[in-house]
């Protein structure tokens, strides 16, 4: 297949949910993103405006009720082969050593046993895991969890990686090692990106472009670029001026969306 | 309490981690050896008082038993037989009839329970159903069972069936509806097919809830191979209960039921062993003592 066209396009995207009481739910409104080829993008919204959403149409896991959603110019279908997925829950199968756990992929794909254990071992070894092979999920830390839930997502050579706030679950320092790891890994795979989170620093951190969500229906607010230098190392770029300079401004911009969410809330409860 | 007044005045002589473990060892030994003297003791105390109390006068052994009765018809049972032959006959063919109704009835209930749990449809349709089988008084089934299939051992091995079905149906029904929503759709996006998934994450996570339900549903097959000897049978220790309780003899009926507990025993610790080997990933629980 000759791919054309941008890795990830959603154009004027609207998603409906019909909640178990038969109440028709917007979670997403002419919606539209489009991400290049090897660009990361994050993005950011008030708590349950619909950020996953976009997630899952990308995967094909949901499907829009208006608008297209296109991968490498093709309609999304199904779910591509192209698509790896970190959640935010520990999606490791914990019945799973991490050997296993990483070679699941490539296994689901019709790969042998030796040819992705081999595989495996490689991707646990960049992920600095090797002599945690034989260890099943449970006894590990958190972070060396999320370490083996990306090398079980980089396994199978995703040319587009979504994210669904997969760090929110870690203590700060454990999340700004993982984001560094992630980048790293990132650099070398060239993937197309989308990086959902509630934490605007992360974003900034991480991004070339920054999408600013409403409060649900979400639509997108804003977009912005963020022009600083690559390769970043997170624990200090947060002090660089022009990284403090896109905080305030695209705080400011994002605060009123807590609040119109946070209003919404208390009047429903 | 002991172990509270222990940790909040440690005596003044234990200062270094060594001779802190050495202490704590002491005190799980002794704590392991209290238990095991207060097990003996109220196995004494009970059947020494029921021993007792039959040579009294206090309890009618010919109502109720004695100890030294209920030996002596064990005794009698392994080394002359019973009335119906050897009793390893009478207890092979028991083993038999359970054992054959706990697999049919194990196999059959996992592999309903996964279909069903995986197709919503399947299920709304049937659960009704299954609510009302499962309300039924069971064990009334074996007399119909008897009707049908005669007083062989296919009655019981259908009775059993009936018993261990539902119960193992039940669980892993429950434990495929509660396979965590995100490791299903890891595994599809990490590329596995329906099948795969349901074999890769369905399963696997199912599994604590089915072997939880095979423990159990093991002493159900025991009573309804048992039930359905009682009803009508040719062997089994079954037919030795009402034999014995044909005759008024009591000590035959409990001597019958020790034979049945030892049976469940060994058999509830071969389950365990296959648990412990089937689940080793999972994290060991933590231990109060």
């Amino acid at each position: 297949m000759i791919a054309a066209g941008p890795a990830i396009e959603l154009v004027d995207v609207t998603r409906r949910f019909v909640t178990p009481d038969a109440k028709v739910m917007t979670a997403l409104r002419d919606f539209s993103m489009t991400v290049k080829r090897g660009e990361f993008t994050c993005v950011v919204g008030p708590t349950g405006c619909g950020k996953s959403t976009t997630l899952n149409l990308v995967t094909g896991l949901a499907r829009p009720n208006q608008g297209d959603v296109r991968l490498f110019g093709q309609p999304v279908t199904g779910i591509s082969r192209d698509i790896g997925f970190v959640f935010q829950a520990d999606a490791l199968f914990p019945w799973r050593n991490v050997l296993d756990n990483v070679a699941a992929g490539p296994m689901f794909r019709g790969a042998g046993k030796a040819e992705a254990h081999d595989k495996a071992r490689d991707w646990i070894a960049r992920v600095g895991l090797s002599r945690f092979e034989k260890h099943y999920p449970h006894q590990l830390s958190g972070g060396m969890r999320k370490r083996v839930a990306l090398a079980q997502t980089f396994i199978n050579q995703p040319k587009i990686l979504l994210l669904d706030e997969p760090f929110s679950a870690l203590d700060i320092q454990t999340r700004t090692l993982m984001q560094d790891e992630l980048l790293d890994l990132w650099s070398e795979a060239g993937a197309s990106v989308i990086f959902v989170t509630h934490d605007l620093e992360e974003a900034i951190a991480l991004a070339d472009k920054v999408y600013v969500l409403t409060a649900g229906p979400a639509t997108v607010k804003a977009v912005y670029t963020i022009d600083l230098p690559r390769p970043r190392v997170t624990a200090e770029i947060r002090y660089d001026p022009a990284f403090i300079d896109y905080a305030r401004t695209i705080w400011g911009n994002l605060r009123e969306e807590v609040q119109r969410s946070h209003n919404q809330a208390s009047a429903a409860a | 309490m002991s172990v509270i007044g222990q940790t909040l005045d440690p005596p003044a002589t234990l200062t270094s981690p060594s001779s802190l473990e050495i202490a704590a060892r002491h005190a799980s030994r002794r704590r392991r050896q209290v238990v095991i003297t207060a097990r003996l003791a109220i196995l004494v105390v009970v059947l020494g008082g029921w021993e007792l109390g039959t040579r009294l006068g206090l309890i009618d052994p010919f109502f109720f038993a004695s100890p030294s009765g209920i030996a002596d018809q064990v005794w009698t049972w392994v080394t002359e037989g019973t009335s119906q032959g050897p009793l390893w006959e009478q207890v092979v063919v028991t083993l038999e009839e359970t054992l054959l109704g706990f697999f049919i009835g194990a196999v059959g209930g996992v592999v309903c329970g996964i279909v069903l749990g995986r197709n919503k449809l399947l299920a709304d349709i049937f659960s009704t159903y299954i609510k009302v089988a499962n309300s039924i008084p069971r064990v009334v089934l074996g007399s119909i069972f008897i009707i049908a299939l005669g007083l062989g051992m296919a009655s019981k091995v259908a009775l059993a069936v009936v018993m261990v079905f539902f119960v193992v149906f039940a669980n892993a029904f429950q434990g495929v509806r509660e396979a965590d929503r995100a490791m299903i759709a890891n595994a599809q996006i990490l590329g596995a097919s329906s099948f795969q998934i349901t074999r890769a994450v369905i399963i696997p996570s199912a599994m604590s809830w089915i072997l939880a339900s095979l423990h159990v549903s093991f002493g159900f097959a025991l009573v309804g191979a048992v039930v359905g000897e009682f009803l009508g049978a040719k062997k089994g220790v079954g037919l030795l209960i009402s034999t014995a309780q044909g005759s008024f003899n009591a000590n035959g009926v409990f001597a019958a039921m020790v034979i049945l507990a030892v049976l469940a025993l060994v058999v509830e610790g071969i389950i365990t062993i296959v648990e412990n080997r089937l689940v080793k990933w999972r994290p060991v629980p933590f231990d109060g003592h």
